[in-house]
């Protein structure tokens, strides 16, 4: 016989203890398997306890009477009803929705006025990045506590920036008109550093054919911003609006490290209410009634940004 | 010489430009050290002053006479070196957990192809849409339920749960070279291998990232610590600070702010430059 007539033959009958090719790679694929999930395991048990568990949690507490230690009760929706009820639940929405319009008005314009200033300089451009930074990595609870320290009816650095330039001294944090205020411009303070750095990258990434172009065509200043800048920045200012409104519908830490959401209830926000419902009233049927709206309210807004997004990149996963 | 932008170079050569430009400069110079260096100068200087004169209307802006009892005070009174070490504690924990895990599962995700893969990144993906203070409440009562109350290991685990630093590293992990990771499985290297001695090397400056991301993230925090720890002696210093600030000297209360603060702000000068192109770089690409 020749070598390859041997060959044939031992492909047509293989030896039988030997394993099967399919066989062979079945096991190997299984292998192969758990190992890739083997790797899987500690990150995925962490999103099973900590990201959808409490996701389903919060829907079926919302439905209960739960305290911890005993039984739950089933009690349908009237954890939503008493919930709504609460003077505070209006009072909370309300000054949520208040101070994201103002953060918007405020934590919005200045940061984006100020990328556009910042990029037509030509100096100290290295001080400008850090400087407007350095309060983000200032950790919070300082910021807030600085600022109650600064809006002090006494002693406090605001009123006396008022008072060295003659005009009426405010009540900051302390008055139910200006409370709100007070916490935005702390927020926009503390965070503005972010929103600059991100649109001063937007706006690097322009051409600069288009202003010439835009300038022999005889736009001025204004009409070169709106026809140029804000055209081309469009997706930037979109997704940096959405993350803003995103972090502003959370706000916990200024309310309650500087006026603790007062004064009459003016800067209780919603994120503070589900807090009391759980840890003062010891009634977490309401604080998950609570979180379950504010949920699907925010979960609109981060499907809007994760769309974008994706819409940008033109891949997932 | 960099690219034109919004006003044309002949514009600010001609004299009149010149003029508007430094005038611009000088004052946003001058703003941005009134908005953000002087608060942080009126905080450090205002913990040397004495108790009588930082409560003194009109303020001084130099302190009269330099104390540095105030810091001293924080020191001890507030027990800054027992929260401080919390601190650290409860962020090295939460990189180290995330980096290990996140890492693991990114890398499963992006080159083992694992059964139900793409429904396991889908469901990752999707608590992007939850923002995670919305959930704290039934996240807590599972934190209590696992008896990890005041333990840092709630800090810890719940970190890695963290759909944007591990999509960040699946990313990164897909665009690696395909060639380079199968020569090195023909050389007979194990997965673990291949991660440990090439995708790992590759990605630092992703890891770079996801490490000061996951820092930050801790050491800024408040309401998670603030709910999981009741416990005075486990609390972080943020936590610390506010339960405390009520019955103590504005200079002493201020000092441990000043001290509160160094940590991240030092962290931040150090690495400034790689910060700064992050953010400026991740912002755009979300």
């Amino acid at each position: 016989m020749t070598k390859t007539a041997e060959r044939l033959h031992e492909v047509a009958v293989p030896p039988i203890q030997a394993p099967t090719p399919a066989g062979d790679r079945r096991r190997r694929r299984l292998a192969d398997q758990a190992r890739a999930h083997g790797f899987l395991l500690g990150g995925l048990l962490c999103f099973a306890l900590f990201s959808w568990y409490p996701a389903i949690r919060a829907v079926v507490i919302a439905f209960q009477k739960y305290t911890p230690g005993s039984d739950p009760e089933w009690v349908g929706t009237a954890n939503f009803t008493r919930v709504w009820h609460d003077p505070e639940f209006a009072a909370a929405w309300r000054n949520t929705f208040t101070f994201t319009l103002l953060a918007l008005l405020i934590g919005f314009a200045i940061p984006f006025v100020m990328a556009l200033v910042l990029n037509e300089l030509r100096h100290a451009k290295a001080f400008f990045r850090v400087v407007v930074y350095l309060p983000v990595m200032i950790p919070p609870v300082v910021s807030a506590l600085l600022w109650k320290w600064f809006y002090d009816p006494g002693a406090g650095l605001a009123n006396e920036a008022l008072r060295l330039l003659h005009l009426p001294t405010s009540n900051w944090s302390n008055g139910t008109d200006t409370a709100l205020v007070s916490l935005v411009i702390v927020a926009t303070w503390a965070t503005m550093g972010g929103t600059v750095l991100i649109y001063l990258a937007a706006l690097q990434s322009i051409p600069g054919e288009l202003y010439e172009a835009a300038e022999l065509d005889g736009a001025n200043l204004l009409q070169r911003i709106r026809h140029v800048t804000i055209p081309q920045t469009r997706f930037a200012i979109l997704m940096l609006m959405l993350l803003q409104i995103i972090a502003t519908m959370q706000v916990f830490t200024e309310p309650f490290v500087i006026t603790g959401g007062g004064p009459e209830n003016a800067t209780v926000t919603v994120l503070y209410l589900i807090y009391k419902y759980a840890f003062l009233y010891n009634d977490f049927g309401g604080a998950c009634a609570l979180s379950v709206m504010l949920l699907l309210l925010l979960g609109a807004f981060s499907a809007g940004y994760l769309r974008l997004t994706r819409s940008a990149e033109g891949d997932l996963g | 010489m960099t690219t034109r932008t919004l006003i044309s170079p002949a514009a600010l050569a001609r004299p009149r430009g010149k003029a508007v430009y430094w005038t611009v400069l000088t004052s946003v110079v001058v703003l941005f050290a009134l908005a953000f260096l002087f608060p942080v100068y009126w905080m450090v200087t205002g913990a040397m002053k004495s108790p009588d004169e930082v409560a003194r209307t009109p303020p001084t802006l130099v302190p009269e006479r330099w104390h540095l009892g105030g810091y001293q005070d924080a020191w001890q009174l507030m027990q800054l070196p027992q929260h401080l070490w919390n601190t650290v504690v409860q962020a090295a924990g939460a990189w180290a957990f995330q980096l290990v895990l996140c890492t693991a599962a990114a890398y499963a995700l992006s080159r083992l192809n694992p059964a139900f893969g793409k429904v396991i990144l889908g469901g990752i993906l999707a608590t992007l849409m939850v923002p995670a203070q919305a959930l704290v409440v039934p996240k807590y009562l599972t934190v209590a339920d696992l008896g990890l109350l005041n333990d840092p290991l709630a800090i810890w685990l719940p970190a890695v749960a963290n759909a944007f630093n591990l999509y960040l590293l699946k990313r990164f992990f897909d665009q690696l070279p395909r060639d380079v990771l199968e020569a090195a499985e023909i050389d007979g290297a194990g997965k673990l291998r291949v991660l440990w001695s090439i995708v790992l090397p590759l990605s630092r400056p992703v890891l770079g990232v996801v490490s000061i991301f996951a820092l930050v993230a801790v050491w800024q925090d408040f309401l998670w610590p603030l709910m999981v720890f009741s416990d005075t002696d486990k609390q972080p210093i943020g936590v610390a600070l506010v339960q405390l600030s009520q019955n103590i000297q504005l200079t002493v209360l201020i000092a441990a702010m000043v001290i509160a603060s160094i940590p991240m702000v030092a962290l931040f000068l150090v690495f400034q430059r790689h910060i700064v192109a992050g953010i400026s770089a991740g912002g755009t690409k979300g």
